[in-house]
């Protein structure tokens, strides 16, 4: 299999992807913010997703946690697709870089996995004949596969 | 403890004030922060996160991600509620669907 994302002896990544590849990810950071920053509905399950309670059951802690930690989420939600918008064109990244792209992967499919309903039995088949859902699943698919190649390749020596 | 000195008497036993906080202070019940299973997250993600958040080696990382695979979830972390809320702060950032509560 075509490895997209490789360690160097000097510590930073090589990056290679096609052009469509390239243009998937491009979309990530338009994607989020609006999710982010412009949601059009707050109780829509892609956003819970990203900003899950504390607790299952204690409402003044999930108060309290809300409070504490959910700008700090967010800001750091928002740092990493900058850098990944930064970075969109580039063949080689440094491992804070490559982080950053792997919370946005992270964060995209985590959202693309809530809207699709995905299980861990999911197929392509699920989806056969349901544009748009046919295309985003595929989208889905392809980004597994770029998180997965960019974590063995953090977890590379 | 150890608030007082210990008098060796050779008469009767000291008689020893307990502060009057011992009746009302409650014993402080740890929290514990759990890892719960979602279709998404990927198993070596999982590991990784694990590994970089709380310093486990990979077997233990590994073990921990396969027991919320497998059982649905897991314990990672305990400790004092602001501490775990921190994990669970951290564990948010990076996608994962953790929550935390008192382990009694």
């Amino acid at each position: 299999m075509l490895r997209r994302v490789r360690r160097s002896p000097d510590g930073t990544f090589a990056v290679r992807l096609g052009v469509a590849e390239r243009e998937l990810v491009r979309s990530i950071p338009g994607e989020l913010r609006a999710l982010l920053l412009e949601p059009e509905d707050e109780d829509d399950p892609a956003l819970r997703r990203l900003f899950p309670p504390a607790s299952r059951d204690d409402e003044e802690l999930n108060a309290e946690f809300e409070r504490l930690v959910r700008d700090d989420l967010l800001a750091s939600r928002l740092e990493s697709l900058d850098t990944l918008e930064r970075t969109l064109d580039a063949e080689r990244l440094t491992e804070d870089e490559l982080v950053a792209w792997l919370a946005a992967l992270n964060d995209v499919r985590l959202v693309l996995g809530t809207r699709l309903d995905v299980t861990e039995e999911t197929t392509a088949r699920d989806f056969a004949g349901e544009e748009p859902r046919t295309r985003v699943f595929a989208a889905y698919l392809f980004l597994t596969l770029l998180e997965e190649q960019v974590v063995e390749a953090l977890s590379s020596d | 403890m150890g608030a007082y000195p210990v008098r060796m008497s050779t008469t009767a036993p000291v008689e020893v004030d307990r502060p009057a906080s011992d009746d009302v202070v409650e014993p402080d019940i740890p929290w514990v922060v759990i890892v719960w299973n979602d279709p998404v997250n990927l198993m070596s993600y999982v590991v990784y996160v694990f590994q970089k958040l709380f310093g486990y080696s990979r077997e233990k990382a590994t073990k921990l991600m396969l027991d919320v695979h497998h059982r649905g979830k897991a314990v990672v972390a305990s400790g004092a509620k602001e501490t775990c809320e921190f994990d669970v702060a951290r564990l948010h950032a990076h996608g994962l669907w953790a929550t935390m509560q008192k382990d009694r």
